[in-house]
């Protein structure tokens, strides 16, 4: 066996269509995990940098939530949140080895449920703001 | 899904039912049901004839590379138009397109009934068993590929030794030390045990698993489900003492054991044997955990 062909990464990108639910969950756990910490961070940096005084606090406050790209920003941040608890959930069933066999349709469950409370909460999160 | 060729194997031509008068007077229940089959055989083969008028083909499209013919060094794909047969696997399939139309394509088989493992590929975009996998149940054009992450050799045929390696490497034999007293002792297992372990023995090794799996194809030195299903049919095993179940736990709580696995499911999903092998890696890493959290 002195020649093999390795198939490389381009191809083994290109199986992303043949990933099935388990893989998608992995995935967006991940992505919403960091999304997260980014989060965190920028929070961080925000907050301390207008803690000089009350009145720094309340006009950068303000003005961040006087921007509609924020409050869309916002509308994510939820979705992020939402879908990486409740898939928390989930992965700590199967890490009790508690509905193994519906991992899957927790998953589906998972996005779902994820929609619907980021739809609901789009008019409270846009309320009062124009572009 | 009907999968099996309609064959009636206990109605051969010597036990046709007897002819003689005074046997028909009465019809015996045989003879009505050997009439009741005829009549069944010829309503079907009848149906089958106006069913069918053209032969119907499955359409192949088979990987293809050979790194010891210049032409061949360029991986592409072949067309094959085998007639279908009711009941085809994919196994099936490529065999008569290499019997009928290229014998040089090459691929492992042996006993076409999923026992020895050796004819797992990727058909349709899925790590399966070609002779456990139904042409009835595939969307066609079938795409038959060699396992992905694994180097391939030539067609359908990938290098398994990294994966066999991977399976020794959890020292898959039984290793008691207790022997039973009696020279024609046996050393028995219980029942439960017997049924704890029973879905982990029936591991075919046809690398399926591993093939799907994320990180094993990013992590070399992972373990992989199929060697860590190995390692929970003798770490499950009651009749092992404690002390060669902590050395195994030891193996799979590595750094690349059992803590790799994300449960991303795909071997469970793709495992032709039905092994649920995430719920057999959680245990074990349910296990490690015990053994090395003592608070009382
Ligand atoms: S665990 Fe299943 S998929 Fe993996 S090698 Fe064994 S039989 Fe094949
Ligand atoms: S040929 Fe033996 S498992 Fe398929």
């Amino acid at each position: 066996m002195s020649q093999s062909y390795n198939r490389g990464l381009i191809e083994d990108f290109g199986r992303w269509k043949e990933f099935s639910a388990g893989m998608w969950a992995w995935i967006f756990h991940k992505f919403t995990g960091w999304m997260l910490i980014g989060y965190l961070f920028t929070h961080i940096a925000v907050l301390s940098s207008s803690l000089t005084s009350p009145e720094a606090y309340t006009t950068t406050i303000q003005g961040l939530e006087s921007l509609f790209i924020i409050r869309v920003l916002e509308v994510g941040l939820l979705a992020v949140a939402v879908f990486h608890i409740l898939n928390g959930i989930r992965l700590l069933m199967v890490d009790l080895g508690v509905g193994l066999e519906a991992q899957d349709k927790s998953f589906y469950a998972s996005l779902i449920i994820t929609g619907v409370i980021v739809v609901a909460s789009v008019p409270t999160f846009l309320d009062g703001v124009t572009f | 899904m009907s999968t099996q060729r309609q064959k009636q194997p206990d109605e051969p031509e010597t036990q046709e039912a007897p002819t003689d008068q005074e046997m028909k007077a009465e019809a015996s229940p045989q003879q009505k049901r050997l009439q009741r089959k005829r009549e069944q055989q010829s309503a079907r083969e009848a149906s089958a004839d106006e069913g069918e008028p053209e032969e119907e083909t499955v359409h192949l499209k088979v990987f293809r590379y050979d790194p010891e013919v210049a032409d061949k060094q360029e991986p592409r794909f072949d067309d094959f138009h085998v007639p279908f047969e009711k009941g085809m696997t994919v196994l099936d399939a490529v065999m008569y397109a290499r019997d009928h139309f290229d014998s040089s394509l090459t691929f492992r088989h042996s006993c076409r009934q999923a026992v020895c493992g050796s004819d797992a590929f990727f058909v349709n975009g899925k790590q399966r068993l070609g002779c456990k996998t139904q042409i009835s149940d595939l969307s066609q054009p079938i795409r038959v590929e060699p396992l992905p992450h694994q180097e391939v050799v030539k067609d359908l045929v990938v290098d398994m030794d990294h994966f066999y390696e991977q399976m020794h490497a959890v020292e898959p034999y039984f290793q008691s030390e207790d022997l039973p007293q009696g020279e024609l002792e046996e050393q028995r297992q219980s029942r439960e045990n017997r049924e704890k372990i029973k879905m982990s023995s029936r591991c075919i090794w046809c690398g399926a698993c591993m093939s799907s799996c994320n990180i094993a194809a990013g992590d070399n030195q992972y373990l992989g489900p199929a060697a860590i299903n190995k390692a929970y049919k003798f770490a499950m095993d009651d009749r092992e003492e404690e002390e060669i179940k902590e050395h195994r736990l030891r193996i799979l709580e590595q750094e690349h054991g059992v803590w790799r696995c994300q449960t991303q499911f795909s071997c469970t999903e793709v495992c032709p044997k039905d092994i649920p092998l995430t719920e057999h890696i959680q245990e074990l890493k349910r296990e490690a955990v015990k053994k090395n959290l003592k608070f009382w």
